[in-house]
């Protein structure tokens, strides 16, 4: 036996110890998604509380950070193992985190010792939800034309300004924002500070979706004071952090693409509600062939998806990558959605019913539109594309 | 396995990008179209396939083959769709290699393979669509068995030296069981082939087996118990189309994107307009996730892993990308892409039939709903 394979059972064994039951079924609702933070309820979900404990006290909820910032210093090959005998149980994600998926790595690369010791092990554990302050009324696709002010204070910034679509703002603990010091240049005046929501000066305000949630915010900052220690990287540098970052938050939207492990809900749905005829095939022939084709696309993603992160780990990957897989990834996923509506007929539409979960499915259905506009649109993927990889002249 | 091409892996792919492109360039496609040449590709650049050892790449070490896998193969296999080169091995020293694997005939045919000399057609299809569905009947006859039927699509069919035929011996044609592979020599008496030009220039033959005559040890594996080698056949068949249709896709891919970089209207590079660079980048996002496909599929065979659902995906979407490779090709060269002079609508005909060949797209994606249980 080899190392891996060694790894491969010891994992599966501390696992099946370790996973609850309960946390093997697939995630139903938003509700159903651990997001830890100060305001995290631990007896809401006891189940819940035991199976981050069990992975954070590993470092698994981030296996392949070195230990000291609270990782499980696994390779890139115990971190493929880990998540393919996660996937084998259905577990779930122990921790959704922007701070794991977008901030962590930014910190990883740009933060000084004393930012990483602060904040990566309280990431890693679940302790601080953050969130995104990038997109502003007047910067959205063109996110460096942002005007939140930080004057300069002597040790700290005076911020003043306007974020929107900050997501879950009203529930995250701290922020990562980008903020304009300098007016000489629009990218190159641009710099990345953290700051606590609950500084003086910090609102929000929610806004409502199409789903019928408001998971999104407005944010407002009225001179908030923001020490100089938290700013990530030089001053009027932070455009290089911020671009890192997205390229992480595009790479973890593009696993939406996926859909979940196990039973796959499309064709459960399909079958449930039009049933199978007499050779075993889908009564819907129209629906069946419109499922088997999305399939054959999916499960080619989900190829592409390993080869990229195969890729990403032996350092071989395309910087521009990450937007073809966010492309691809989100585009699949909003016909998933279509699909699972088409699938399940009128019981789908129910908005309201105990039945339907509150309308699980038409509210996800809603809310995947948002999968190629968050994280920067389609079409700036497709601008991205062209221009880096197919070096389209002018693009 | 990272699900990327290793160091030796990449080294062939360069040694085959150059030596096909040297060789058997889409030039030399159509010097043999333009010749009406009667065999459809060139005996001497199989020849030279086997000098280069790329024949027996499937074929085990022990018997004189490089011992390598299925990467590998469709490494090769990739190149010579990237320059549509008219060649044998796809079905020779890929399909008909993975059929005779380990059986009693290999030893009868590996040799030949190997130097370039043998070149190996599969009978396998009886309808314009594939279906696995094999209806041509073997009989017992004496100590061996009497073939009598008809196949299409026959690529090489009318000057290969051995045919790889799919017969029933028990059953009838819809059912699994009571198929048996055999390998037929050419020369067998009762055996006609018309050769048929298609769109993309190749020749397939139809053929007809009237009685047949062939010996018992003409048997691949055990009779009535073809699905086996057959399996093997069709795996290494469709994922190798796959490969070979992954070439073709990014072949048309690159000339179109050579092509928006050139062609100036409106006194700019028509590549300067979004509207075609959107479209060229989802194109090239499409491509990769084909490619991804394959090689997964690939490696699974290599692995000797439960490949089945991953060939299918990887035939399906390469046949989805590159059919949009090739269209998207034709149009965004505008009117010169209509033209024969030009070479992009030679990869739009060769897709067409790569597509077509080992089960299309609807083939595929209704085997895996089957697989599925919908
Ligand atoms: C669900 C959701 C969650 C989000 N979460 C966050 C968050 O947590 N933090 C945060 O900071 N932001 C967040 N955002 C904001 C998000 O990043 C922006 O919405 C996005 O970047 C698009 O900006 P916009 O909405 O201003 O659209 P616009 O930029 O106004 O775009 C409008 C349309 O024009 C197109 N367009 C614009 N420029 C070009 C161009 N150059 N070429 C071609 N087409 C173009 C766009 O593709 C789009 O179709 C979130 C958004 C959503 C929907």
């Amino acid at each position: 036996m080899t190392d891996l394979d060694t790894f491969r059972s010891d994992t599966r064994a501390w696992l099946e110890a370790n996973c609850p039951p309960e946390m093997r079924e697939p995630v139903r609702s938003d509700a159903d998604v651990c997001w830890g933070g100060r305001g995290y309820d631990p007896d809401a979900n006891p189940p819940q509380k035991a199976w981050l404990d069990a992975m954070a006290g590993r470092g698994w909820t981030v296996p392949d950070w070195p230990r000291d910032y609270g990782g499980g210093g696994l390779s890139a090959a115990e971190t493929k193992v880990l998540r393919e005998e996660m996937a084998a149980i259905r577990a779930r994600n122990p921790l959704n985190s922007f701070g794991i998926s977008m901030l962590g790595p930014a910190l990883l690369k740009y933060g000084t010792e004393e930012q990483k010791l602060e904040h990566l092990p309280k990431i890693a554990r679940g302790e601080i939800r953050w969130c995104q302050g990038y997109s502003e009324p007047n910067a959205g696709s063109d996110l460096a034309g942002l005007a939140a002010s930080a004057e300069d204070a002597g040790d700290h910034y005076i911020v003043n300004g306007q974020k929107v679509w900050t997501s879950y703002a009203d529930k995250a603990d701290w922020i990562f924002c980008l903020v304009r010091t300098s007016k000489a240049s629009k990218q190159g005046g641009i710099s990345f500070v953290l700051f606590d929501m609950a500084s003086p000066g910090v609102s929000t305000k929610p806004i409502l979706l199409i789903s019928g949630y408001s998971p999104f915010c407005e944010t407002f900052m009225d001179d908030v004071k923001v020490p100089k220690a938290n700013r990530i990287h030089d001053e009027n540098k932070g455009w290089d952090v911020a671009k890192y970052l997205l390229g992480h938050e595009r790479e973890m939207i593009s696993g939406m693409g996926l859909g979940g492990g196990g039973r796959n809900p499309l064709i459960e749905g399909a079958i449930a509600t039009v049933g199978l005829d007499h050779d075993g095939r889908l009564a819907d022939p129209v629906l069946r062939t419109q499922i088997a084709l999305f399939e054959v696309r999916a499960k080619a993603f989900a190829a592409m998806s390993e080869r990229f992160i195969d890729e990403l780990k032996a350092g071989r990957a395309h910087p521009a990558q990450p937007s073809m897989m966010k492309y691809v990834g989100t585009e699949l996923n909003k016909d998933r959605h279509e699909l699972m509506m088409a699938a399940g007929g009128s019981d789908a539409l129910e908005w309201e019913s105990e039945r339907s979960g509150t309308g699980a499915a038409p509210r996800a259905w809603l809310r995947t539109k948002a999968n190629s506009i968050e994280g920067g649109t389609s079409e700036i993927q497709l601008n991205i594309i062209a221009k880096r990889i197919l070096e389209l002249p002018g693009a | 396995m990272p699900l990327f091409l290793n160091d030796e892996q990449t080294m062939l792919r360069d040694t085959a990008r150059d030596f096909v492109a040297e060789h058997a360039s889409v030039s030399h496609l159509r010097a043999l179209r333009d010749a009406d040449d009667p065999t459809g590709f060139s005996r001497d650049l199989w020849k030279q396939f086997a000098d280069m050892g790329l024949n027996g790449i499937l074929i085990p070490e022990a018997q004189g083959g490089l011992g390598l896998g299925h990467v590998e193969a469709g490494v090769v296999l990739e190149e010579i769709g990237r320059n549509l080169s008219p060649s044998p091995f796809l079905t020779t020293a890929v399909a008909a290699v993975a059929a005779l694997q380990g059986s009693a005939q290999a030893d009868r045919w590996f040799p030949g393979i190997i130097a370039g000399e043998t070149v190996a057609a599969l009978a396998i299809d009886e309808g314009a669509k594939h279906r696995d569905a094999i209806g041509l009947k073997a009989e017992r006859s004496g100590n061996g068995f009497r073939l009598t039927g008809d196949k299409r699509f026959v690529t090489h069919g009318h000057v290969a030296d051995l045919l790889i035929v799919a017969a029933r011996t028990a059953g009838s044609a819809d059912e699994a069981d009571g198929v048996t592979l055999f390998a037929v020599p050419r020369d067998a008496a009762g055996l006609t082939a018309t050769p048929e030009r298609l769109a993309d220039a190749s020749l397939a033959a139809r053929m007809t087996f009237d009685g047949v005559e062939v010996n018992a040890d003409a048997v691949i594996g055990e009779v009535d118990a073809g699905r086996d080698p057959l399996g093997r056949l069709l795996r290494a068949g469709r994922t190798g189309a796959a490969a070979e249709l992954l070439g073709v896709g990014g072949g048309a891919m690159d000339m179109t994107v050579g092509y928006l970089k050139e062609r100036k209207q409106f006194g700019v590079a028509i590549g300067t307009f979004q509207a075609l660079q959107h479209r060229a980048a989802h194109l090239y996002s499409e491509m990769e996730v084909a490619r991804a496909a394959v090689l997964k599929a690939q490696q699974l065979m290599d692995t000797g892993a439960d490949a089945d659902e991953a060939v299918s995906i990887a035939k399906a979407m390469t046949g989805m990308a590159t059919t949009l490779s090739v269209q998207e090709g034709v149009q965004m060269h505008g009117g010169i892409g209509m033209t024969d002079e030009y070479d992009i609508g030679f990869y739009m005909k060769r897709a067409r039939v790569l597509a077509e060949m080992f089960g299309d797209i609807g083939f595929h994606a209704d085997r895996l709903a089957k697989a599925a249980g919908y």
